[in-house]
């Protein structure tokens, strides 16, 4: 072996255990936030003044059935062996039973969990889609129509409440045009035809290629996803805008059109390159966001995903399942930062394991 | 054929202004400058706001786009650079004439390898196939005194030091073989001992290929010592022109000040004296 490829063989091994060190590292990142995510989550389900065994019993049964209820529960334990079987349960997937649908927790969220995700992705799609280049758009013409233009439009996405916004959509498409489906997710002709495989419903018919099946589905997300997609377009387009105007303030913009580069090249080739660095951290966000925070969005459209899941246990005082709930979303959260995390540090190289 | 194209200079400048609009008022960045270039070094000296990178800028065609640029004459190789299309003027850029920025921190780009960038130049300009840009860029890097350009070629800006980051910027501005080179404070942002070494290559590479070159800098001694000539600029004008080795004959009070600023080995001044400005410099 020459002495070159030695050279070459030994940072070959030096970059495997870099990247393995990152991988650790990462993981035990995910592990410590999921630890304090169930911590959070269990102190909460055993602070609030609500006492389980009587939401399961009501409050009329016999006290020898509260207390052997309790001991079944596992509510006589000290604290922190609570803690642990409840650490043991989680692991497992295991949120316990809802009191409300009587089915496992997990199977509840397995069920619902998919509409909000299948919704969310829609509205981030049309949020990127079309935010990212309203906002490099808005910052190459600054101070511009098309600049205030998108400027307004972001700051109605701002402020605007999003039911207020769904309810009036809904009153003008669907109650006066007609142009789309209401409520849920599926018409009830096809709900017994149509077999999900997945979950996601536009995914499934496709594969399956019921298209009668995927139009309607179609119809039926386009209103909510729309919605979701033009308040992800105001926060993206706005984000877009304020990264796009510190990149092509730098000097390496001068220097690419002291190159003789074209104006279309600097501003998506270098300037758009270097701004999407920020910018997956920020649409990593508003996915995360939609994924907790559609549940206006899905009360509103009567979208069965989790957001709804939660509020309706929440108002039958079935913990399990809010805190299931939210421990899946909380996983789901730390997942996606992670991601973005990951995602940041291919795109940067600045940011590389060495 | 106009006056410019026969005075068979490389660079012909003749009341150049340079004006910002600004909310209190417009801003007179460049008041009137007037040099001829041909195949030489000239120096371009002056402090901070004096409008000497201004002036580079509006050669280049990058004045900020607010700003407004007007001249007498403003001809490179008998071509009148305001009366050509964007299009044409781009074309310009970094095939005829290029430019050098201060600090490769930031003026190159940090997400791409320092390979790309200098093909990007290359294949802006030539149609070549991406095998031979590769060549050719290797080559650039060689010249540059990179000394392994293989390695340099797949690195990100980051990952170099400032001297080796300038050789790139060189490379660069270089591979589309340029006739002028504008280099707007090339080693200001360099460590004194690199300094040298980066002036050494660039004055090299604009002596080989019998180029023009408009060295922008703030210190006299290193235009003195690296320039043909020197143009002095003081608040937005010329206020005086002449040949880098007669640089002590200097005249105008406003150059002799600098000169006398600088302290000068064996002698013994304390304190060094302080420019006096006088008003009447800026009419």
């Amino acid at each position: 072996m020459s002495a070159v490829e030695q050279q070459a063989g030994a940072r070959g091994s030096g970059r495997a255990l870099a990247i393995a060190g990152g991988i650790g590292r990462f993981l035990l990142i995910a592990a410590t936030t999921y630890l304090g995510l169930l911590a959070v989550t269990f102190f909460i389900g055993r602070v609030i003044p609500i006492d389980p065994v009587l939401a399961v019993l009501g409050d009329r049964a016999p006290e020898s059935v509260v207390e052997r209820t309790r001991r079944e529960m596992g509510l006589d334990l000290p604290l922190i062996e609570q803690f642990w079987i409840y650490i043991k349960a989680a692991l497992n997937g295991d949120f316990g039973t809802s009191v409300l649908t009587t089915n496992p927790v997990m199977a509840d969220i397995r069920r619902v969990f998919p509409a909000t995700i299948e919704l969310a992705t829609v509205g981030t799609l049309i949020g990127t889609v079309l935010g990212i280049p309203l906002g490099v758009l808005a910052a190459v013409k600054r101070g511009s129509l098309a600049d205030q233009f998108v400027r307004v439009v972001g700051l109605v996405g701002y402020s605007v409440p999003i039911f207020w916004l769904a309810l009036l959509a809904l009153v003008l498409f669907y109650a006066k045009l007609q142009w789309v489906a209401f409520p849920g997710r599926i018409d009830i002709v096809y709900q017994y035809t149509f077999t999900p495989v997945t979950g996601f419903y536009l995914l499934d018919s496709a594969l399956q290629g019921q298209w009668d099946v995927f139009w309607d589905v179609f119809r039926h997300i386009v209103l909510p996803g729309a919605l979701l997609g033009y308040f992800s377009l105001a926060y993206i387009s706005r984000m877009t805008r304020s990264f796009m105007l510190n990149e092509l303030s730098q000097e390496y913009v001068v220097a690419a059109r002291a190159k003789g580069l074209s104006e279309t090249r600097i501003i998506w080739g270098h300037a758009l390159r270097n701004a999407a660095v920020p910018m997956v951290t920020v649409i990593a966000l508003s996915y995360a966001g939609l994924l907790e925070g559609s549940v206006l969005t899905e009360t509103v459209f009567s979208w069965p995903g989790i957001g709804l899941y939660i509020t309706d246990s929440l108002q039958n005082a079935d913990m399990n399942a809010v805190l299931g709930g939210t421990i899946v979303i909380g996983s789901v959260f730390i997942a996606i930062n992670l991601f973005s995390d990951l995602l940041y540090k291919l795109l940067d190289p600045r940011t590389k394991v060495r | 054929m106009n006056k410019a194209a026969m005075s068979g200079n490389l660079l012909d400048i003749e009341d150049l202004r340079v004006t910002f609009p600004t909310r209190t008022g417009r801003i007179e960045a460049v008041r009137g400058v007037s040099f001829a270039l041909g195949r030489e070094r000239l120096g371009i000296v002056g402090e901070s706001g004096s409008g000497k990178s201004q002036t580079g800028r509006a050669i280049m065609g990058l004045t900020p786009p607010q700003a407004e640029v007007l001249a007498k004459t403003l001809a490179f190789d008998g071509l009148d650079l305001l009366a050509l299309p964007p299009r044409e003027r781009r074309a310009l850029r970094g095939k005829r004439i290029a430019m050098i920025l201060q600090d490769p921190k930031y003026s190159l780009d940090p997400v791409m390898t320092i390979g790309r960038q200098i093909i990007e130049t290359l294949r802006t300009h030539e149609r070549v196939t991406k095998a031979e840009a590769r060549e050719r860029a290797l080559d650039m890097l060689a010249a540059v005194q990179i000394r392994d350009p293989k390695r340099v070629f797949d690195l990100h800006p980051h990952e170099v030091s400032g001297g080796m980051g300038q050789r790139a910027m060189i490379a660069m501005m270089l591979i589309a073989g340029p006739e002028l080179m504008i280099a707007d404070e090339p080693t200001s942002a360099l460590d004194v001992t690199v300094q040298l070494d980066v002036l050494a290559i660039l004055d090299r590479l604009v002596a080989e290929r019998g180029m023009g070159l408009i060295f922008i800098s703030h210190d006299l001694r290193l235009v003195s010592s690296f320039c043909d000539r020197v143009v002095v600029m003081y608040a937005g004008k010329v206020v005086e022109q002449l040949k880098a080795s007669e640089l002590s004959r200097a005249e105008h009070p406003y150059t002799r000040g600098l000169l006398d600023c600088m302290p000068k080995i064996g002698a013994d001044r304390h304190p060094l004296p302080v420019l006096q400005r006088q008003a009447e410099w800026a009419q």
